[in-house]
């Protein structure tokens, strides 16, 4: 086939849950990264005493940086659960038919974190 | 070291460090889901971790994954975009490892040293 006749960007392609987790993990992978070096920065607060960070806790007290925090442990248990499926993949073989479920597992996990994180939050 | 034992390195490094990480998230999410309990302060946070060899280790280990997993996962993304691997993209990978793990090692450094309270 002519390679210029491949439809690189057919969303038909796309319409499986095996497209999704591969989104899910990238874009949570992404998300961690960025935010990861601020993660950081916050708790080297506590190298200048326990009030400097207490000042940030304090900033973190607020409804939009509550959600920001939800959707944080959502990404990072997502991220975690995607890629305990890849390494199962890669070190146990393939097994299509286990693949929807292993991703249903993986989503609902990162769920039910990001819950019980937000009802202990609130 | 040829380009195919260098990407076969780092294909077993992200793998690695995923293993690893794999055990230290699960910790912190566990540790973050009891902690926010009633509020989080820091007397409570640095209460747990000053003074704690345990916690040293285990946010040192933490970190040493971190630093490792993310910038191979991030080389493969832009690499991936670009079309091609660099030395650029490889130079800027391993800058972002640096500051990752002295931004890190700095963090734990800071909530496990002082005096347990």
């Amino acid at each position: 086939m002519n390679e210029g006749a491949i439809r690189r960007n057919d969303w038909r392609a796309r319409g499986h849950a095996g497209w999704w987790a591969f989104a899910v993990h990238r874009i949570s992978g992404l998300g961690l990264a960025i935010f990861l070096p601020a993660h950081f920065l916050v708790l080297g607060q506590a190298l200048t005493g326990a009030e400097a960070l207490d000042g940030v806790l304090a900033w973190t007290d607020r409804p939009l940086v509550k959600a920001s925090e939800i959707a944080l442990v959502f990404l990072l248990a997502v991220h975690l659960g995607g890629g305990l499926r890849l390494l199962l993949v890669e070190f146990g073989g393939w097994r299509a038919a286990w693949q929807p479920a292993l991703i249903a597992v993986a989503a609902g996990g990162a769920t039910l974190c990001a819950l019980l994180f937000a009802l202990n939050l609130a | 070291m040829s380009s195919a034992r260098r990407q076969s390195l780092l294909w077993l490094a992200q793998r690695a460090s995923a293993a690893v990480l794999a055990i230290c998230v699960v910790v912190h999410l566990a540790t973050m889901i009891v902690a926010v309990r009633g509020g989080l302060t820091a007397a409570e946070i640095l209460g747990r971790t000053r003074g704690s060899v345990l916690w040293a280790a285990f946010y040192g280990v933490f970190v040493l994954g971190v630093a490792m997993h993310a910038p191979i996962g991030l080389r493969a993304i832009v690499a991936e975009m670009r079309g091609s691997h660099s030395r650029g993209i490889d130079m800027a990978m391993l800058a972002f490892a640096a500051v990752l793990l002295a931004l890190g090692l700095r963090a734990v450094a800071a909530v496990t040293t002082g005096r347990a309270s």
